[in-house]
């Protein structure tokens, strides 16, 4: 067991995991964590807590995942490579461990041009690739990146990495996340899937280099409630592929929540099909409270004993 | 190259606003290739310069002047004596020509005309791109020659994002993905390989990290 966390346990025991998003406030209101915490209390294995996503500025998520985790909830803490350097990271990776954080998902990060302080200068000290190797060296070889060593106490985190199978170039996204595995990263979460028959083919290349063997997928899903924002995120949001088809059906549904959380309930059993897919991780953003009600109709709940 | 770009003429106006007698100083060399700094445009902004100042009912003598280079002592000091007798200087060299022409002519003040943007080349007519960051630690060698410092919006060296789609870089619909270039052309090389393994983390004492940089060539030193 590299870090104990309840994801790493569901994982190994073999059970289909389930992940689930929280996006902290832009406020010092510790109130929101708790009220996001409790629709994912009992319900998923695992919690990430957004490291100022979209670069807008949010309680921190190190702080809210101490939050989460006095809610009962099992945090992933997200760390992104835009705001730190590897001193701060460090330091943070230590901290986030004394809290008793279990999960570290390790990404690049949104580009400050897209947030609410595009005048801000960005890091990048490290890359994602290096931040996943950091913290596994931290983890198994009890030494900072320096190679100093941790001498007790080395943070035992589960480690995290994203892939993106609808970026590009397509090709290489396969041979990159078989970098990510090989820097460290025991589980990863893609993007948000809406075009089943790309991932699938993803999947397939995936399988056929054994990575499936070497980390834990989870399928990223976003439960949507309008076909409007299926049209924003295909026309503003890089390296997404969203079918005509899905938007269609929304715009066409009656009751587009429901169409939402049907089109979503149809797609994880879907993935659940496709080989190599350990999991899911659900991205109900702005629509936390949704998570309950659709792994309970998904069949998901109760999460497993571990 | 290095390339510049003027800086806004409502901000140029209001640096030698307090002045009636100034040098305007071009540069021979970059600038003057990427149109912003030679001798034509001192030529020009200083018609502009005496226009506005008439038209605000105001008086200035303009000096003109273009050495071949203004990053050099021995191309600026045939200036001296010129220099003595103006107020000011505006320089529309890039950033070394300012502080060359301050820090040899201490009692004179050299004020800026430039926004020094980068080292680059123009890729077509009249549209330079950046291309090194002068990072002290070119890494051109195992990219395909293609620099993921000055082109990458995140400086990765295990690109490309999440972002990278169909060529173009996610920060700005203008610019190519220089990760997916580099992939293009490793490719064409039969050179993916250099892709699969990791690349470590950066050492930035080498870029702008450690204060001032300098170079010395040893067996040129007297
Ligand atoms: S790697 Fe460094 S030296 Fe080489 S082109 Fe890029 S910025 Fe310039
Ligand atoms: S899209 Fe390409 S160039 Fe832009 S930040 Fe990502 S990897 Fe860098």
């Amino acid at each position: 067991m590299k870090s104990g966390s309840r994801l790493e346990k569901v994982l190994i025991a073999g059970e289909f995991a389930v992940t689930s998003e929280l996006g902290p406030p832009q406020n010092a209101d510790p109130e929101v964590i708790k009220k996001k915490a409790q629709y994912c209390l009992g319900k998923v294995d695992g919690v990430n807590i957004t490291d100022n996503q979209t670069a807008i500025v949010r309680t921190s998520s190190i702080a809210a995942a101490s939050i989460a985790i006095s809610c009962g909830i099992e945090p992933i803490v997200q760390m992104v490579c835009r705001d730190r350097n590897r001193i701060a990271m460090q330091s943070d990776i230590l901290g986030a461990a004394a809290l008793g954080v279990k999960n570290l998902l390790c990404l690049s990060g949104d580009h400050q041009s897209f947030g609410n302080h595009p005048q801000a200068k960005g890091v990048y000290d490290l890359d994602s690739m290096q931040l996943i190797a950091m913290v596994k060296k931290m983890r198994d070889d009890k030494r900072f990146l320096c190679d100093d060593p941790i001498k007790e106490h080395e943070p035992r985190l589960f480690i995290g990495a994203v892939a993106n199978p609808f970026a590009d170039p397509f090709e290489f996204r396969v041979l990159r996340l078989g970098k990510k595995i090989e820097a460290g990263a025991d589980f990863i979460q893609t993007q948000c899937i809406f075009d089943i028959d790309k991932f699938s083919k993803w999947m397939e290349m995936v399988v056929k280099e054994g990575l499936h063997k070497k980390t834990y997928i989870l399928a990223g899903l976003m439960p949507v409630r309008s076909h409007k924002a299926l049209v924003y995120m295909k026309n503003n949001v890089a390296g997404m592929s969203i079918p005509d088809e899905i938007i269609k059906r929304m715009e066409a549904a009656e009751d587009p929540k429901e169409k939402g959380i049907e089109i979503c309930i149809e797609m994880i059993e879907q993935v659940k099909n496709i080989e190599g897919v350990a999991g899911i991780h659900l991205m109900p953003i702005g629509w936390e409270s949704i998570t309950p009600v659709l792994l309970e109709r998904a069949g998901l709940l109760p999460r497993p004993e571990v | 190259m290095i390339v510049a770009d003027r800086k806004p003429f409502e901000e140029i106006l209001d640096s030698i606003k307090d002045y009636k007698k100034i040098m305007l100083m071009g540069c021979g060399g970059c600038v003057t290739i990427c149109f912003s700094g030679g001798s034509k445009a001192v030529e020009l902004l200083a018609s502009q310069i005496k226009m506005a100042k008439k038209k605000q009912g105001k008086e200035i003598e303009i000096i003109e002047c273009t050495p071949e280079r203004q990053c050099e002592y021995e191309f600026i000091d045939a200036c001296k004596e010129q220099i003595e007798s103006t107020d000011a200087i505006l320089s529309i060299a890039c950033g070394v020509g300012v502080q060359t022409m301050n820090e040899r002519f201490p009692d004179s003040i050299t004020l800026p005309g430039q926004n020094t943007k980068f080292m680059g080349y123009p890729v077509k007519h009249a549209l330079w791109e950046e291309r090194c960051a002068g990072c002290g630690d070119c890494v051109l060698e195992w990219t395909g020659g293609l620099c993921p410092i000055a082109r990458c919006a995140k400086k990765l060296f295990n690109g490309p994002c999440g972002g990278s789609s169909e060529g173009i870089c996610e920060v700005d619909k203008d610019t190519d993905c220089v990760w997916q270039l580099i992939y293009d052309r490793l490719k064409r090389l039969n050179k993916l390989d250099n892709l699969l393994a990791i690349r470590q983390p950066r050492d930035w004492r080498t870029s702008t990290n450690a204060g001032q940089r300098k170079v010395k060539f040893e067996e040129a030193m007297l």
